[in-house]
């Protein structure tokens, strides 16, 4: 897929509280074709403690409305950057980049979507993916409480949602993998992002039931496009480049202790 | 439009300006970007005899101005170069030149020699100054004795253009720079990056798997222009400057300096197409200031 160099613009930056920030860019031009699962590495100016690029994943695309959107948690300066951005500023990407989410062949698969924390971001545009090629899919969210569980109204236009939060606030009390969904149901794909100690959880659920289960991986990254090897996991075929050869990787191909 | 034609070594290249080993892939990893035939040389990843793993994740940490890599040359080899890169990158119409590394002086010299026949590599970087793995490397840039030595064995094994990366991380670098002109070096490049170390203090651990790293970007560039400069008056043969360029003021700066050529490396992950605009920017400075030449302003620090 080629990549390419952008300025995006700033349609709207709407702030979901004190934390996290929805951003949707916008182009005079159409938006490049983008698949779930990739992202995108922000250039942040006016930031003089961030030098690199940011990798944000694609949280949803509108091509109608030639809108992309990236839904961001404030860790740092770089992100605190980014929520600041006011409409009409402009942004520079570096677009589509990675791997992407894989379709299973049978329309008719059980599919379960499971995020924590801004590790959602990338289903949504999943969601909606799947639900344009007639798959339907189950998303199941947590987080630590309801500020934590974000566009719940989104995703309920792509499927079933469940949630779980820390406190009880929102759902089901728990971790996401002690949601009573995960003991009745059987699926046939899981498709997961989040913290990592979630995702091999998930990842740990699904080899227990012999569920086949990709996960989508954020290491620390410097260029985004393979070059400078930094971003490495270790594989069942050596190290390879985050960048590239995901983010999405299927678990039996991670050397997860789990 | 000035001429920016420039012969280092035994190179012609179109301009002075080349991409950093470990920092633009093999090139096609920006053809997306940019027509990468307009750079004047691209210096691949960090090349060894045998396939390397490289370190462990975290490889990485941002600082000031700049980053710390230990990615410990992670590579599949030369004889995988050979047979599957080579092929893809032997048509690009600029100088692909190979960084070459080894944990001991025979891994240097079986590895320059299987570069030896390929029609479309002029010229390898010898890198005698990684500071991310554990033998060989740096170590052999940092002694007089052993960066000699094993210029001068490389030499004899390799016909063709024979580039010498210097480490920044000794107390001298001119005399290293004489050490290896005067056992064959057609050309000296530096810097290579400076032994670093970053920590996260909540967690009270070093950021990198390797605890210490090579420290790159912005941050460095007055030390590398530093060393340049001193180098450029203690040797005869061509030298190629970099650390820290990230723009052609940055550039000139280095050809001011004394330097034949210069490369860019970190400045690759923030703009894939700097090394575009670094070679147009060059081309205006010489209008602006009615230079004909990019030889004119080589070392031309009044
Ligand atoms: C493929 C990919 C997709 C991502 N998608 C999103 C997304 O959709 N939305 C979003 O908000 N964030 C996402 N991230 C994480 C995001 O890139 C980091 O939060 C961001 O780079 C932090 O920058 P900063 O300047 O705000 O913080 P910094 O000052 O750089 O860091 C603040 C703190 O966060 C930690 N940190 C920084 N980067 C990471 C990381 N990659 N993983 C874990 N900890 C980190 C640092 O160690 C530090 O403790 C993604 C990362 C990757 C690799
Ligand atoms: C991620 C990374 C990988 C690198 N790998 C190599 C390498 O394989 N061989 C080498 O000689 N130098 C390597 N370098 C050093 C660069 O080529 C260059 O000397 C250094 O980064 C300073 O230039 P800069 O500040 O423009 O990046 C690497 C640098 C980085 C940041
Ligand atoms: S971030 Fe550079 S190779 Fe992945």
């Amino acid at each position: 897929m080629k990549k390419f160099m952008l300025d995006l613009i700033v349609k709207k930056n709407e702030t979901l509280n004190n934390q996290y920030s929805l951003l949707i860019l916008t182009s005079p031009e159409k938006l490049p074709e983008m698949l779930p699962g990739q992202f995108v590495e922000v250039r942040v100016d006016n930031s003089p403690s961030t030098f690199l690029r940011r990798p944000i994943s694609i949280n949803y695309v509108d091509y109608e409305k030639n809108e992309l959107w990236l839904l961001i948690q404030i860790v740092g300066d770089g992100t605190r950057k980014m929520c600041e951005l006011k409409e009409g500023e402009v942004l520079n990407l570096l677009i589509p980049l990675g791997n992407s989410f894989s379709l299973p062949e049978n329309k008719a698969a059980k599919l379960l979507l499971v995020g924590g924390g801004v590790g959602i971001a990338p289903l949504l545009f999943m969601g909606s993916y799947l639900k344009e090629r007639g798959y339907s899919c189950s998303f199941l969210l947590g987080g630590r409480s309801k500020d934590n569980l974000l566009q719940l109204c989104e995703f309920e236009r792509f499927g079933d949602v469940y949630t779980t939060t820390e406190d009880g606030s929102h759902g089901e009390r728990g971790f996401v993998t002690q949601h009573s969904l995960l003991n009745g149901s059987n699926f046939d794909l899981i498709y997961t992002c989040g913290p990592t100690p979630m995702m091999k959880a998930v990842a740990s659920y699904a080899t227990k039931t012999g569920t086949n289960c990709e996960v989508s991986l954020e290491n620390t990254m410097a260029c985004g496009i393979g070059s400078c090897l930094c971003c490495v996991t270790d594989t069942t075929e050596g190290h390879l480049c985050v960048c590239t050869e995901g983010p999405v990787f299927n678990i039996t191909k991670l050397k997860w202790q789990i | 439009m000035a001429n920016l034609n420039i012969n280092i070594g035994k190179l012609q290249l179109k301009n002075p300006v080349l991409t950093a080993s470990g920092t633009f892939g093999y090139g096609t990893e920006y053809s997306d970007f940019m027509d990468i035939s307009r750079i004047g040389g691209i210096i691949v990843k960090g090349t060894t005899l045998r396939d390397r793993q490289g370190n462990p994740y975290p490889r990485m940490a941002e600082t000031p101005s700049g980053m710390l890599n230990a990615v410990g040359l992670q590579n599949k080899g030369v004889d995988y170069f050979i047979e599957n890169i080579y092929p893809t990158v032997k048509d690009v119409d600029t100088n692909i030149i190979v960084n070459v590394s080894g944990s001991t002086i025979e891994d240097y010299i079986i590895t320059a020699e299987k570069l030896n026949d390929l029609d479309r590599i002029p010229g390898i970087e010898l890198n005698i100054s990684c500071p991310n793995v554990k033998e060989g490397g740096m170590a052999f840039g940092t002694s007089c004795i052993s960066a000699a030595e094993v210029v001068k064995r490389v030499r004899r094994a390799y016909k063709n253009d024979l580039m010498v990366k210097l480490s920044p991380n000794v107390t001298d670098i001119s005399e290293i720079a004489r050490a290896v002109e005067a056992e064959g070096a057609d050309s000296v490049s530096l810097i290579n990056t400076l032994l670093g170390m970053a920590i996260d203090s909540e967690k009270r651990r070093p950021i990198l798997s390797t605890i210490t790293g090579g420290l790159s970007g912005p941050a460095v560039k007055p030390i590398a222009l530093r060393m340049v400069w001193q180098v450029a008056q203690a040797v005869k043969i061509p030298v190629i400057g970099l650390g820290g360029i990230m723009n052609a003021a940055d550039a000139i700066e280095f050809i001011l300096a004394g330097a034949s050529g210069i490369q860019i490396g970190t400045a690759n992950f923030i703009d894939p197409t700097v090394s575009i605009k670094v070679i147009d920017g060059i081309n205006d400075y010489l209008d602006r200031h009615g230079f004909k030449s990019i030889t004119d302003i080589i070392g031309a620090l009044e």
